[in-house]
């Protein structure tokens, strides 16, 4: 009996402290809201609770008590539909939306963490139960590690370059590298967008990144990250100072145009190449035999 | 993000007459340069456009 507590009480705590720790490290896509962490604390409680109770009751054995992880499922299964309701609304009182692909992905990440809290609670209870407890929380702590290793996605920097540009203005339009990104009326909004303005060019690096891009929810995603994290001036009414991205359609290459509270160059690159990419906007052409020769 | 278009001219501002005939918005006509900036400027903080430069004497207001 005894053996069983040790391996409840190891699996609920490495796994407590695992979904915790994936709190901190998730500050960029956090929404901060202190009511939000209870919650996702709380999942994570259970999703420990639910991993660490499976091996013990195996070798009761309690076999149909394992029934109760389908159970678990449905119950994250909520946590991606509340962070996705959530966000959602948020989003609509947002200047720089973060857009549903955005929204969705983050989403997906928090339904998937429970999942992983789940699987290292298992493996250290396990082990507990095998070995000894010390053995068992090492266990989770590699579980962990591999876990984090697993979910960590590209960002933008791995799969296309970004350099800085100099805003330029061909008559009334507005261009960035030579792509045009928009009609600005006013001459004294030029003189401020000159002066103000931060562009940067982010070049895909191959037909996949081009690709991937391409992609609407992808472009606003950099958008809502680099203006979350350089400010904005953008106001209601003042569509002249809106952050725009614009695609040259004959080389794939982007043009990120923003008017920044804080204007640091250096910052807007570092944003920018690190900007997740999105898995709902990944495109892979040339894993396929058609792309590839389409590419030559 | 929609791809579909759902930009209207709100209104027109002209330099002049003899630019802008018809259409579905309002035209202001203006004296000078500095009119027309003027009255663009208003009228887009009004009605919540953007001022697009046609280059010819003419802004037009739209809503993005």
């Amino acid at each position: 009996m005894e053996q069983y507590q040790a391996s409840i009480l190891v699996g609920v705590t490495v796994g407590f402290l695992a979904r915790l720790y994936l709190l901190k490290v998730d500050y960029r896509q956090y929404p901060s809201y202190p009511h939000g962490y209870v919650t996702h604390i709380s999942f994570g409680f259970i999703a420990a609770a639910i991993g660490a109770v499976a091996i013990p009751a195996i070798m009761k054995p309690d076999f149909t008590a394992v029934t109760f992880l389908a159970l678990a499922a449905t119950q994250f299964r909520e946590v991606r539909r509340m962070e996705r309701e959530t966000l959602g609304k948020l989003d609509e009182s947002e200047l720089v939306p973060r857009g549903n692909d955005y929204i969705e992905g983050i989403a997906r990440v928090f339904e998937a963490r429970n999942y992983l809290v789940m699987a290292v609670a298992m493996v250290s209870s396990l082990v507990t139960y095998l070995v000894d407890w010390p053995y068992g929380v090492a266990a989770g702590v590699i579980a962990q590690i591999i876990a984090i290793k697993l979910m960590s996605g590209e960002v933008v920097g791995d799969i296309a370059e970004v350099i800085p540009s100099q805003p330029v203005f061909n008559g009334a339009l507005l261009t960035v590298g030579g792509i045009v990104i928009m009609n600005i009326g006013l001459p004294e909004h030029r003189e401020k967008v000159l002066k103000e303005g931060l562009s940067a060019l982010i070049k895909p690096k191959d037909d996949n990144a081009r690709a991937t891009l391409d992609n609407l929810g992808q472009r606003q995603a950099i958008l809502h990250v680099a203006a979350a994290l350089l400010g904005s001036k953008r106001e209601i009414g003042e569509w002249e100072f809106a952050p725009l991205i614009r695609k040259d359609i004959n080389t794939g290459v982007l043009a990120i145009f923003l008017l920044p509270i804080e204007p640091d160059m250096e910052c807007l690159i570092e944003a920018i190449n690190r900007v997740p990419v999105l898995e709902s906007s990944k495109r892979r052409p040339l894993a396929s035999r058609v792309g590839r020769q389409a590419a030559d | 993000m929609s791809t579909q278009p759902k930009e209207t001219v709100l209104a027109i501002v002209a330099l002049g007459h003899g630019k802008v005939a018809g259409g579905g918005a309002p035209v202001f006509i203006v004296e000078d340069k500095e009119q027309l900036e003027k009255v663009s400027l208003y009228l887009s903080r009004v009605l919540n456009g953007a001022i697009h430069d046609l280059e010819n004497g003419v802004y037009i207001i739209v809503g993005h």
